[in-house]
């Protein structure tokens, strides 16, 4: 029984790491915008020097 | 002559293309703007943005940038727009309603390729917002604002945004209170299992020793952080003597905290930290639910929003861009077409026609002569005039409006709302229960009086009563969204339920804004040959009138343009033009045909035409009411009285008549100020007055009613102040709407009733002394579920069957 404090204690330590993720994640503003990040995500950045490839898609 | 080509969409912005010859590459142009663009875009190698979508562009504004954005130079105006600046390092967030597609998302935030200075650039497409951090030393606000107008996403500049900059915080702090109960919550639950189900002996003293004081030290701060907003309201309530819903709950949540950690302290007993922290917890879920609010709908603007940020002054021959505000009576200004008239001035040159359908509701522009007076508020339409301004902006005539007092009382209707009238009867009953429990058990020891008092204190904590409107009303508010209606705050819903006189505005709130019917009738019966259209169609062309813009559009497109061989527009009259061979006059019945007046005109306008100087009839503008206006306004006489406040004059009384209910007053040729005396004597007489408007002239009328309701063709454009905005296109479900606000007082009546049978139930075990904390822990959740179910349900049910599942009228 003895080890019990230590492993609720070991347990709320963990509970505390997601608590403070969690208040990083409001204060750095992602629940203000909910929507674009999904869209964002599926846009590729091509590098710049992709030049034929992108000729070739208008070309046609 | 060129002749169109089959409709080709834009490869830029998917117009049609109405020429050819604005092409490269094999791709069309609608115009040289959209072409500007792509070269743009492909000389900086962002051609993917049309990968993305198909034609994703705007069309830009071709516009003289240059001089239109030389506001943005001004030193004292840049502080007030950018969020920060420091050093070389600056910051500002812009509105920019353009943005349409994730093709625009892509090239907002590729903007750095296309300007070296910005070094940071994101979207928020719910709000259409880009932030922007860009380098002082290598750029200018000017020329980034210069860049995204030529891009097609031309910024959204008002003085509304310099005087209020956003606040986002309270969102961002209810999240986080949340977070905290919600975690207090869950992890002292777990630490009072033992005391749930292990019997008295079988967990060692110790253990309950350390499980105690981890509870106080995991609930405190629920008590000083996430239940903060609670006690300060109760204190607010106790200072202004009114009492509210929140001194039952910080009295039950303080009693809970209080009695809970004396007994730990003092080896009693576990007390009551899990009810504690999970009634915050569930108190605030309900605060989210209700304070959902649109984000990109505004309701509270005033003529700052509606006005533009800076204006083009014009002194010893220079044009300068200045912001507004720098604006003295004696100055120069320029005017363009379809800008707006900032401030009360004297006309200097060029022909004035200005529309004041948005502050006066006469749908017909006004012509003026110079050394005529123009009232700020006006649209120009045509060519470019000269003013001299006499009143600043703020003391101009539209403007006043906003100075009465009306506009500056704060909304404060939460006194009288039906949660709190039952506060005040429950927390009167609470306290007198607990105050005889006591004085009962008092000759048992003052050890259990306390108990027993404390423990009816707890138990009677409103936590049910008070999610009951929260759950009701934002699930109300959902299903208002979803048929675009949208409402301020959920107050907004118990208001609806209790008016009896509904007031309307004629120009644009019955009526179509837009749309005219136009009907020719020929003299004599002879009808208009193809031909002769298109000559009308080649003459109205050349007008700005707002007659033969509606004209124009009324009548058949054809492919060919014919070049009138002499034009002349006399203002106020008509025109008179040869075409083809043919002399053709359009114009006033005096100006046309000579008679003086004809008495058939009185309920319509029209347009009179001659040809070769014979008399071919007349068009006729009719304004359209909304569809289904009819079975609407029948629906709601039954049960209201409606009203008509116009700004026009009475050319359409005959028309509207029918519509109206035989005790409705119809008033017309309203000034704003009329408008919002008549509401006014209404309120005075005792009535509870919603009125339904959409322009700058219902302003005050809006903002005296206790409802006012803004009816908008787009809900993200710009309506004035107002509880709710109302899509145009639903306008008939009115009555559906009102309906609803009553089913869901209906419903949180229901609920109040469910949450008192559980206090009830709690009582008797309390006064009792049996309230152990199983029982309280089991008791407290129970309630405020079965009152969320319930109250979800039913509304979600109610709304369904009254707004969802109903034909509209």
């Amino acid at each position: 029984m003895g080890v019990l404090p230590i492993l609720i204690i070991a347990s709320l330590f963990v509970a505390i790491c997601f608590l403070l993720a969690f208040l990083w994640a409001v204060k750095n503003g992602q629940y203000e915008d909910s929507y674009t990040p999904s869209i964002r995500m599926l846009l590729d950045d091509k590098k710049m020097n992709n030049q034929v490839e992108i000729e070739d898609k208008h070309g046609n | 002559m060129p002749t169109n080509p089959p409709n080709i969409p834009c490869y830029h912005c998917g117009l049609d293309c109405h020429t050819s010859e604005i092409a490269v590459e094999e791709k069309m142009f609608c115009c040289h703007g959209c072409l500007t663009v792509y070269e743009i875009l492909k000389a900086s190698d962002l051609c993917d943005y049309y990968d993305l979508n198909q034609s994703p562009g705007s069309t830009p504004n071709e516009m003289g940038l240059e001089t239109k954005y030389g506001f943005l130079g001004d030193e004292s105006l840049q502080k007030q727009l950018l969020n920060f600046a420091d050093g070389d390092k600056a910051n500002i967030t812009l509105t920019t309603p353009t943005m349409h597609c994730s093709s625009c998302i892509w090239l907002l935030e590729s903007l750095y390729k296309l300007n070296a200075g910005i070094t940071y650039s994101k979207v928020n497409f719910l709000k259409k917002t880009l932030n922007i951090t860009y380098n002082t030393n290598t750029t200018n606000l000017q020329s980034i604002v210069q860049l995204l107008a030529s891009l097609g996403y031309e910024p959204e500049f008002n003085l509304q945004q310099i005087s209020n900059k956003s606040q986002q915080t309270a969102q961002k702090s209810l999240y986080i209170k949340i977070g905290i109960a919600g975690f207090a919550f869950a992890n002292i639950m777990l630490l009072s299992l033992p005391e749930y189900f292990a019997k008295a002996d079988e967990v060692p003293e110790s253990f309950i020793w350390f499980f105690g004081w981890l509870n106080i030290l995991l609930a405190l701060p629920v008590l000083l952080f996430s239940a903060r907003d609670y006690f300060m309201s109760a204190w607010k309530g106790i200072k202004h003597r009114v009492v509210n819903m929140d001194i039952p709950i910080a009295m039950g949540i303080s009693t809970l905290f209080i009695r809970s950690t004396f007994e730990i302290v003092s080896g009693i007993g576990q007390g009551w930290m899990d009810s504690f922290s999970g009634l915050v917890f569930l108190l605030l879920i309900g605060r989210l639910f209700q304070d959902k609010t649109y984000q990109r709908l505004s309701f509270d603007r005033d003529y700052k929003s509606y006005f533009p940020l800076s204006v083009i002054r014009k002194r010893e021959l220079k044009e300068e861009s200045i912001p507004l505000g720098n604006l003295n009576p004696g100055d120069r200004i320029l005017v363009r077409n379809n800008e707006i008239i900032p401030a009360d001035s004297i006309l200097i040159s060029g022909h004035g026609n200005v529309d004041y359908s948005f502050v006066t509701g006469e749908s017909d522009a006004v012509k003026k002569q110079s050394g005529d007076m123009i009232y700020a508020g006006g649209k120009q339409v045509g060519s470019t005039i000269e003013l001299e301004v006499v009143k600043v902006v703020s003391q101009s005539y539209l403007t006043q409006l906003w100075n009465n007092d009306v506009f500056r009382k704060e909304d404060d209707n939460s006194i009288d709302s039906l949660a709190n009238t039952v506060a005040k009867y429950f927390t009167a009953i609470v306290i007198s229960i607990a105050v005889a429990t006591l004085l009962y058990w008092l000759p048992n020891g003052i050890q259990s009086a306390l108990n027993a008092a404390t423990a009816v204190l707890i138990v009677a904590c409103p936590c049910a009563l008070a999610l009951t409107i929260p759950f009701t009303f934002g699930t109300a508010m959902r299903f208002f969204g979803r048929i675009d209606f949208y409402i301020k705050n959920s107050q907004v819903i118990e208001r609806l339920a209790e008016i009896n006189i509904i007031v309307f505005d004629k120009t644009g709130t019955m009526t179509d804004s837009q749309g005219m019917e136009i009907e020719f009738i020929p003299e004599n019966g002879n009808r208009l040959s193809e031909s002769e259209i298109q000559l009308i169609r080649d003459i109205a062309r050349h007008s700005t009138h707002p007659l033969s813009r509606k004209l124009v559009s009324f009548l058949p497109i054809t492919d060919l343009y014919m070049e009138p061989e002499s034009y002349e527009e006399i203002p106020g009259k008509g025109i008179i033009a040869s075409i083809d061979g043919k002399s053709v006059m359009l114009g006033s019945s005096v100006f046309v045909t000579g008679e003086k007046k004809d008495r058939r005109t009185i309920n319509a306008t029209r347009v009179f035409l001659t040809i070769d100087d014979i008399n071919r009839g007349y068009f006729e503008f009719r304004s359209i009411y909304r569809k289904g206006l009819k079975v609407l306004m029948s629906s709601l006489v039954d049960k209201y009285e409606v009203d008509l406040l116009s700004g026009d004059n009475d050319h359409e009384k005959e028309n509207l008549l029918p519509y109206f209910g035989g005790n409705s007053v119809l008033k017309f040729n309203q000034s704003p100020e009329d408008k919002m005396k008549h509401i006014h004597s209404l309120q005075k007489r005792g009535d509870t007055v919603m009125m339904v408007g959409d322009g700058m002239n219902d302003a005050g009328a809006l903002k005296q009613s206790n409802i006012g309701i803004s009816i908008s063709e787009d809900v993200h454009a710009f309506s004035p102040a107002c509880d709710a905005i109302l899509n145009a296109d639903e306008f008939q479900r009115l009555p559906n709407i009102l309906r609803m606000a009553k089913s869901s007082i209906s419903i949180v009546k229901v609920g109040f009733a469910i949450s008192f049978l559980y206090n009830i139930l709690g009582l008797t075990l309390a006064v009792q002394g049996y309230l152990s904390p199983l029982v309280s822990a089991i008791l407290m959740p129970i309630s405020s579920v079965t009152v969320v179910v319930f109250s979800t349900v039913a509304t979600s049910l109610a709304a369904k069957r009254i707004l969802i599942d109903n034909p509209r009228y």
